[in-house]
């Protein structure tokens, strides 16, 4: 449910960089968000064609790039992803991990026509 | 001519900003701020009930209580001994958000006020991505849930100063393993204080409370 509020936030970056640019229309939008950054999927392109009308932004095509997570094991140094039921270190068991991917909720670019 | 803007911005960067203000208008007048979030009927009203009349002469206390539709939350707050209980309805949304906390702010009178407890919408998804310029946010974890909750959820486990375990008492009767369950944890949240309660018996309570005693006086 969260979908709308973050379209919203997304459609009044869009514009204000659009603006900056002079652009008359744009075309797409380059979206970077990590597995734990939680919430979203496919969806807010259906918001956002609705939230987007009569602005420059309408019908602009929303692009996802998902980014694993990736966690770093203080104790052995493994590189690992998690899987669904387990998060500890594979290799040694450790809990002593950090994040290094996985956090992103961004947007990376748009395209626009000037 | 098209061409590529590169923007790099987060996307939720306008409610952290806003945040920002009201964690400003909370340091302003000394206030200490908790946002409580937790799945419904994990115990966050119980929780609030056993908690404001162990603080009740120590501190003046407001609720803030964000719920989609009724105040039922916000009257129990009252009921319970706060002295000020602002209901603030989402309209829908599954979170409270800073905008929404700043509005539910406005009717607080801050100088007559020591501690803000924030009683978010029952939900362990959305309320980690939005945060409110409190001070501390607490999650409300309940055995009944289930032990996977952290694999689960991981952004609500990361995004939190505190852990509440609710309803230990119930322990026994079901299948819950506390080491599966406290693995996952550590994992995602090393730093994080847990405190295994239970709403129904009063267990562990006193400890929750002198926490917040602790972190109220650290704050001054």
């Amino acid at each position: 449910m969260h979908e709308l509020p973050v379209t919203e936030s997304i459609l009044k970056i869009t514009l204000r960089h659009a603006e900056t640019h002079k652009a008359r229309r744009v075309t797409d939008i380059y979206l970077v968000l990590g597995d734990w950054s939680s919430m979203v999927d496919d969806s807010i392109q259906f918001h956002w064609d609705i939230l987007s009308e009569n602005t420059i932004a309408h019908k602009a095509t929303l692009h996802f790039e998902r980014i694993p997570v990736e966690l770093f094991c203080i104790d052995c140094t493994h590189i690992y992803t998690p899987t669904d039921k387990e998060l500890v270190c594979p290799k040694c068991e450790s809990t002593k991990v950090r994040v290094t991917k996985g956090d992103e909720f961004n947007i990376d670019s748009i395209e626009i026509e000037t | 001519m098209t061409k590529k803007v590169p923007i790099v911005e987060k996307i939720l960067g306008a409610n952290e900003t806003l945040a920002e203000k009201n964690r400003a208008k909370l340091d302003e007048h000394g206030v200490f701020g908790i946002n409580l979030m937790a799945s419904p009927g994990a115990g966050k009203t119980s929780l609030i009930e056993q908690t404001l009349p162990k603080l009740a002469e120590r501190y003046r206390i407001a609720v803030i209580d964000g719920d989609i539709a009724t105040s039922i939350d916000a009257d129990r707050a009252a009921e319970a001994g706060a002295d000020i209980a602002v209901q603030v309805n989402t309209g829908g949304n599954c979170h409270l958000d800073a905008v929404m906390l700043q509005k539910g702010m406005e009717e607080i009178d801050f100088s007559k006020i020591d501690l803000l407890l924030v009683e978010n919408v029952g939900n362990l998804v959305c309320p980690a991505n939005f945060v409110l310029g409190t001070h501390k946010s607490v999650l409300v974890a309940s055995v009944p849930e289930g032990d996977d909750k952290p694999y689960k959820y991981p952004g609500m486990y990361r995004g939190v100063e505190a852990l509440i375990i609710n309803k230990i008492d119930l322990l026994p009767y079901i299948p819950f393993k506390m080491e599966y369950f406290r693995k996952g944890v550590e994992v995602l949240n090393a730093e994080l204080v847990t405190f295994p309660i239970s709403c129904a018996t009063g267990e562990g309570v006193d400890e929750w409370i002198n926490w917040i005693i602790a972190e109220v006086e650290a704050n001054k």
